[in-house]
């Protein structure tokens, strides 16, 4: 009996994510996925699973939540606030959770999108090799109040009370782009200005795109007006040649018609997917070699956050029930 | 990054290869659409998918260009664009023959009263009567593009001159899954109710993506339409009765 994932109450934007469904360009379908490919992984780094195992995608606010056996949890990217019965969660680590406690994720304290993993994934149906939804192509769909989530089996895997450290990508700072298919018809002056201008997300934004912030005159490409529809990746820049730009994320269209000036490499994309309105956001040129060399596959980023695993040391005082606790087993008698 | 290459075309560039971020390279044919670059497009992808190079995860076209998306771990950027190279190398692919596996699909669809709700409009814009609209659209055999926008939705071309129509610069709200809609001398056929810029000129009862479905997109791009006129009675009917998204219409390869 693997149990389930009951909703009780859901925020706006609450979704099953993994790393999506590459291979379907060619039919207009983008591969989708986390918007935040690194927390997705290390939740399954915290319960030593596969990355395969479906996670809940939680843009802003999470909700309310129950499991129907006992089971183990993991909370990771955008910390929120977080509560098993009342008590608060450490966020980046793993809990046990017994059947019937109230799991509470409330808003988010930084960052845009938190992410709540639970051993042996959740089970929501595959199509084309993924659970992931996409809810701009009508797969999958938000979850609402009421939702019982069918869970995999944990096979011996869901290690509650450890943590992982992780480097800060949710306050902005320097975004790495590389050439995108229409960079060349930008001049060059334009380009520089895209370098040395400070944007920042507005509050357009869903799991295709994020709207940026200037000041400043538009950032026009070059003598052609009508561009052709080109194929387009998440990371791409769009520019609207008046307006303001989007950065394109994961459940993006796959043609567009609008002159890209950049593309964000993978490794900053979720640094741009997790930054909230008005965090300072600075894009920076770099050479492809210099992206590669920075460049973590998802295995190796596994093996890099299961390198900063440890016990999660619990705060004796968030302990309500600190004396059924068996604090002194094992310590000896004194009379061997 | 030096993009045209030794046999592109010095006057226009194309052949043109350019790199997309950390892993895609675009292979454009024509900053212009022509039955020729889309056929190009076509072709060139087929050939990539053929050398079966490691390291490529997916490839697509859009409607002039073919689109690689690769692991720069595993294949190098420079090798990437070097194979590439060599694969345009000694071919007219603007002469290239279509690739294998295509299919032609017949597909029963109205272009009448409540299904046609801007043929006469964007019949006058293209300087035809909306009888000859219909011959025109009708008696054209269209090729799937590209497929875009929505999972499964096709682009499909290329129309007779008349059809260079812009699209409008309003929205209609919600285009019904199935509608037929026309501008810049291609065709839509919806997949999904959305609202757009283009006028809808008829409704048919095929359905481009079919998610419960095993093979959940019905077409691939290089498939041809051929759109056959039915009454309104018979697409009422069509619609009412049909189960399996494909709308009466009929399939066979295209040899």
């Amino acid at each position: 009996m693997t149990g389930q994932l009951v909703v009780h109450q859901a925020g706006p934007s609450v979704s099953v994510q993994d790393l999506g469904r590459p291979g379907n360009m060619a039919f207009g379908l983008s591969p989708g996925g986390a918007a935040d490919r690194l927390a997705h992984i290390e939740g399954a780094v915290l319960l030593g699973q596969g990355l395969d195992c479906a996670s809940l995608e939680m843009a802003g606010f999470g909700g309310e939540f129950e499991l129907t056996a006992d089971g183990c949890i993991a909370l990771t990217g955008a910390p929120m606030m977080a509560k098993l019965d009342g008590q608060p969660l450490v966020w980046n680590a793993s809990h046990s959770v017994l059947a019937g406690q109230r799991l509470s994720i409330g808003s988010v304290t930084a960052g845009m999108y938190g992410y709540l993993h639970i051993a042996g994934g959740i089970d929501a149906p595959v199509f084309l090799g993924s659970r992931a939804a996409h809810l701009a192509s009508g797969i999958g769909a938000l979850l609402r109040a009421g939702d019982e989530l069918p869970l995999g089996a944990a096979d011996g895997s869901g290690r509650a009370g450890m943590k992982i450290t992780v480097a800060d990508r949710f306050s902005g700072g320097v975004v790495r782009v590389l050439p995108s298919v229409q960079t060349a018809l930008f001049p060059a002056e334009t380009l520089a200005r895209f370098e040395a201008t400070d944007f920042a997300p507005t509050s357009r934004r869903n799991r295709q795109g994020v709207q940026m912030h200037f000041d400043g005159a538009p950032f026009a490409a070059g003598a052609q007006l009508t561009i052709l529809s080109e194929n387009m990746i998440a990371g791409d820049i769009q520019m609207t040649g008046v307006g303001e730009p989007f950065v394109l994320l994961p459940e993006c269209q796959t043609t567009g018609g609008y002159p890209r000036i950049a593309t964000v490499i993978p490794d900053d994309l979720p640094k741009v997917a997790q930054a909230s309105p008005a965090t300072p956001i600075r894009f920076v040129f770099v050479t492809h070699e210099a992206a590669l060399k920075a460049h973590r596959p998802p295995e190796r980023y596994r093996l890099d956050v299961r390198a900063t695993l440890q016990p999660l040391i619990r705060d004796p005082r968030n302990i309500p029930d600190l004396l059924g606790y068996q604090l002194i087993s094992g310590a000896i008698t004194g009379w061997e | 990054m030096a993009d045209a290459l030794p046999n592109s075309d010095p006057q226009t560039g194309f052949p043109m290869l350019r790199n997309v971020g950390f892993s895609g390279v675009s292979v454009c044919f024509s900053d212009h659409l022509t039955e020729a670059a889309n056929r190009a497009a076509l072709s060139f992808r087929a050939r990539v998918d053929a050398a079966g190079l490691p390291g490529i995860i997916e490839t697509t076209t859009s409607l002039t260009s073919a689109f690689v998306s690769y692991d720069p771990t595993v294949l190098p950027q420079g090798t990437l664009r070097d194979t590439l190279a060599a694969l345009l190398e000694g071919e007219d692919w603007l002469a290239a023959d279509l690739p294998e596996n295509r299919r032609l699909w017949r597909i029963p669809a109205s272009f009448s009263g409540v299904f046609a709700p801007q043929l006469e409009e964007a019949a006058a814009l293209a300087g035809l009567t909306p009888a000859q609209a219909v011959d025109s659209i009708a008696g054209t055999q269209v090729r799937v593009m590209t497929l875009g926008f929505a999972p499964g939705q096709p682009y499909l071309g290329i129309l007779p001159q008349d059809w260079d129509i812009p699209r409008q610069t309003g929205l209609t709200k919600n285009l019904p899954p199935g509608a037929i809609a026309v501008a810049i001398r291609q065709l839509v056929l919806f997949t999904t109710e959305t609202p757009t810029g283009w006028r809808q000129v008829g409704r048919c009862g095929f359905r481009g993506f079919r998610p419960e479905a095993p093979n959940p997109f019905a077409l691939r791009p290089g498939d041809e339409i051929r759109f056959d006129p039915v009454s309104e009675d018979r697409m009422q009917d069509i619609l009412a009765n049909d189960r399996t998204g494909n709308g009466a219409a009929s399939v066979e390869d295209i040899l």
